[in-house]
């Protein structure tokens, strides 16, 4: 079931609730076991992400780094929580745990793409550019 | 033409060795000189990344940390002909930090196109496969043993026994499955692995079919690693093209066929049960043993299930012999471990390297201490489920019973430095928010109590009732210790206890006597 869940996920950026009941007529399970696993892992969201998406790492390694003070200026400064999307539409900062750059730290993810070493600076351009930058340029 | 090697690892990438790739291709178009760029693993020294390497007749001359505005005048210093220049390294063999290692696991991780099954040959790939074919399943199991090789991926199970275990399960149907969960943080040696020498693993896992008689193996990797699962899929695909996967595969009678999976963002996942439900499309919860794995595990089916890095050792283990493997080490700890140097640290990275050394050598000598060029307060060792140490136990060595007896473990090889900024009254909270965020929900004490240990010690951290807080902190630790199924509530205590234990001051308690041996950490 994962592998289709991904690719839901990949074609509309989250797991349409309308998908589910296909899933499970297809898999031959209940319509509760597919919601089950939907809801289990972190990684399905249940309503659209915006254009971007900007995964910050909160854990340990990103931690000593002092990752966790950039995460919050930067979430006060353009007034999301975690998991929210800019009014805009066009960044989501979502939490993650990991990311395997740990000796280049505090790192993130935006849109797949690795990046480390970050500092608050480098972390406040990452957003704007992401809200603010012509498409098809990324 | 001139050969420039560029680490296309995600943590040379996330610094920018795309750019500087790039850069090299438009300087070079410039110079109308013509240069063959080869992307590879990352050798690990993430400090120094991106850092590039220029064959030379007298070998590979490295050069970084390369920014994408440093190539120009890497090109107008001679480049090409490897000459001097402030980023000059010199050959990479004789930078110390890879010169002290002993590189059997990674051995050509950094060094190979990662999807070139020749350069794989040329430097030692598939000798393993071949002594496997020769010696027969039997064989190889005894020679597994015989290596001492335990499992990387935290709980230091022998391989071999578990091996022989599923070889002398009669079954229609068996399973080798590749544990690429790895989510503790500070550790990816899964991830460089995948990306730098994908054809170690799935000659690992081959072998390991061929030894209990699996025809097909899965591995499971995990979402936060879209390149090492592009990789690994292209490998496979490499692989079963040249006859090294399939039926009859390199020419001799055995069949064994490869699948990778991608995880979906749960830490349980890792745990070898959970994990087993995940591919089988299911909720990521843990499963009661008996019966293991190694009887009914995938589809009820004998299976296999090891972490990537116990794997992709056996290859190296019957190429050059058990012996070879089991004379490096120390007491029950045998042959290397592939040690991440992670958090505030100088010279953070891998580091393969024989048990024994002592967590201070690592940390202090190897890792060259704290980032900041503060001092170096507490590491964490195996994970977000592994102990914190101070530096008045940097004496201890690198080894999984030295650890145990310090309360400690080694994990997937892990270590996160961190400075005397840090407050671990904050870590210890964090370790139960980890819990609560990630439990699969099966125990109570893990699913409710790791919550209710959030708030305790929100009201430690606050001031309130400190004594009469930490005690019920302390009660709660006991409670999960003993009342969890997996090691996700039943080590959260380690974390958090030995946070309370060797930073009372930052709980709100009198400071240990026992002198915070800064001196250690000089
Ligand atoms: C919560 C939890 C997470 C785990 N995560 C991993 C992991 O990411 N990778 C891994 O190899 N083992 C992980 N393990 C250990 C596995 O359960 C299992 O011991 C291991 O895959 C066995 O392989 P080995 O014998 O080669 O180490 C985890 C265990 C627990 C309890
Ligand atoms: S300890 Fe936690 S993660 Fe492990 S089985 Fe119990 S509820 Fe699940
Ligand atoms: S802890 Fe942040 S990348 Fe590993």
């Amino acid at each position: 079931m994962l592998p289709i869940l991904h690719a839901l996920q990949d074609e509309f950026g989250y797991v349409p609730q309308a998908a589910l009941p296909m899933i499970a007529e297809a898999l031959n399970v209940s319509r509760a076991e597919v919601h089950g696993v939907v809801s289990f892992y972190h990684d399905f969201r249940d309503k659209p992400a915006g254009r971007h998406v900007l995964k910050l790492c909160r854990a340990e390694a990103c931690q000593s780094m002092h990752g966790e003070a950039m995460a919050e200026k930067l979430l006060r400064d353009i007034g999301l929580e975690w998991g929210g999307t800019t009014g805009d539409g066009r960044l989501t900062v979502e939490a993650t745990y990991c990311l395997g750059l740990c000796a280049s730290a505090p790192a993130a993810m935006l849109d797949g793409q690795p990046i480390g070493r970050l500092n608050q600076e480098a972390l406040l351009d990452l957003a704007h550019d992401a809200r603010h930058q012509q498409e098809g340029r990324r | 033409m001139a050969r420039i090697f560029v680490p296309a690892d995600a943590a040379a990438r996330a610094v920018g060795a795309d750019k500087v790739a790039s850069e090299i291709q438009a300087q070079a178009a410039k110079r109308s000189l013509r240069v063959d760029i080869i992307r590879t693993g990352s050798r690990g020294l993430f400090w120094l990344e991106p850092m590039i390497e220029v064959e030379t007749a007298a070998g590979r001359i490295a050069y970084g940390p390369v920014r994408p505005e440093d190539v120009s005048s890497l090109f107008d210093a001679g480049l090409l002909i490897a000459a001097a220049h402030p980023l000059r390294l010199g050959r990479p063999e004789e930078l110390s930090y890879l010169k002290r290692q002993t590189r059997l696991t990674f051995a050509r991780c950094g060094i190979v196109d990662p999807l070139s099954l020749e350069d794989y040959r040329t430097h030692g790939g598939y000798r393993g496969l071949q002594r496997a074919l020769s010696l027969g399943p039997a064989g190889i199991v005894e020679e597994v043993t015989k290596s001492g090789l335990r499992g990387r991926g935290g709980a230091g199970f022998p391989t071999g026994i578990k091996w022989k275990t599923v070889a002398d399960t009669p079954a229609e149907r068996k399973y080798i499955v590749c544990n690429a969960d790895e989510g503790d943080s500070g550790t990816f040696a899964d991830r460089m692995l995948l990306e730098g020498d994908p054809f170690v693993l799935i000659e690992g896992m081959t072998i390991a079919g061929i030894a209990v008689g699996a025809t097909k193996g899965f591995i499971y990797i995990r979402s936060e690693y879209p390149d090492a699962i592009r990789v690994t899929t292209q490998a496979i695909a490499i692989a079963r093209e040249a006859g090294y996967l399939g039926s009859k595969l390199a020419g001799s009678s055995h069949a064994f066929d490869l699948e990778v999976r991608m995880g979906a963002g749960a830490y349980v996942c890792g745990e070898e049960t959970a994990l087993l439900e995940s591919l089988e499309g299911k909720r990521g919860t843990v499963r009661a043993k008996p019966p293991l794995p190694a009887h009914k595990g995938l589809f009820a089916m004998p299976t296999v299930i090891n972490n990537l890095i116990s794997l992709a050792s056996v290859p190296v283990i019957l190429s050059e012999g058990a012996a070879n493997y089991a004379d490096l080490g120390m007491g029950r700890s045998r042959g290397t471990m592939p040690i991440q140097i992670a958090g505030n640290v100088r010279h953070g990275g891998l580091f393969e390297a024989a048990f024994g050394l002592t967590l201070g050598e690592i940390v202090m000598d190897i890792g060259g201490g704290a980032a900041s060029g503060r001092h170096v307060r507490a590491v964490q060792a195996g994970g977000p489920l592994g102990a914190y140490f101070p530096p008045s136990l940097f004496d201890t060595p690198y080894d999984y019973e030295a650890f145990a007896a310090r309360d400690g473990l080694l994990g997937h090889g892990g270590l996160v430095v961190f400075d005397d900024s840090v407050d671990m009254a904050r870590m210890a909270r964090f370790a139960l928010e980890f819990c609560a965020i990630e439990s699969c929900g099966k125990c109570t004490p893990c699913r409710i109590g790791s919550t209710r240990g959030t708030e305790v010690m929100d009201r430690v951290m606050a001031g309130h009732d400190r004594e009469a807080n930490l005690a019920l902190l302390e009660d709660l630790c006991q409670t999960l210790k003993f009342g969890s199924l997996c090691a996700l509530g039943g080590f959260t205590p380690y974390p958090v206890m030995s946070a309370l234990k060797h930073f009372p001051e930052d709980f709100g308690r009198a400071p240990n006597r026992d002198v915070h041996a800064h001196a250690a950490a000089e």
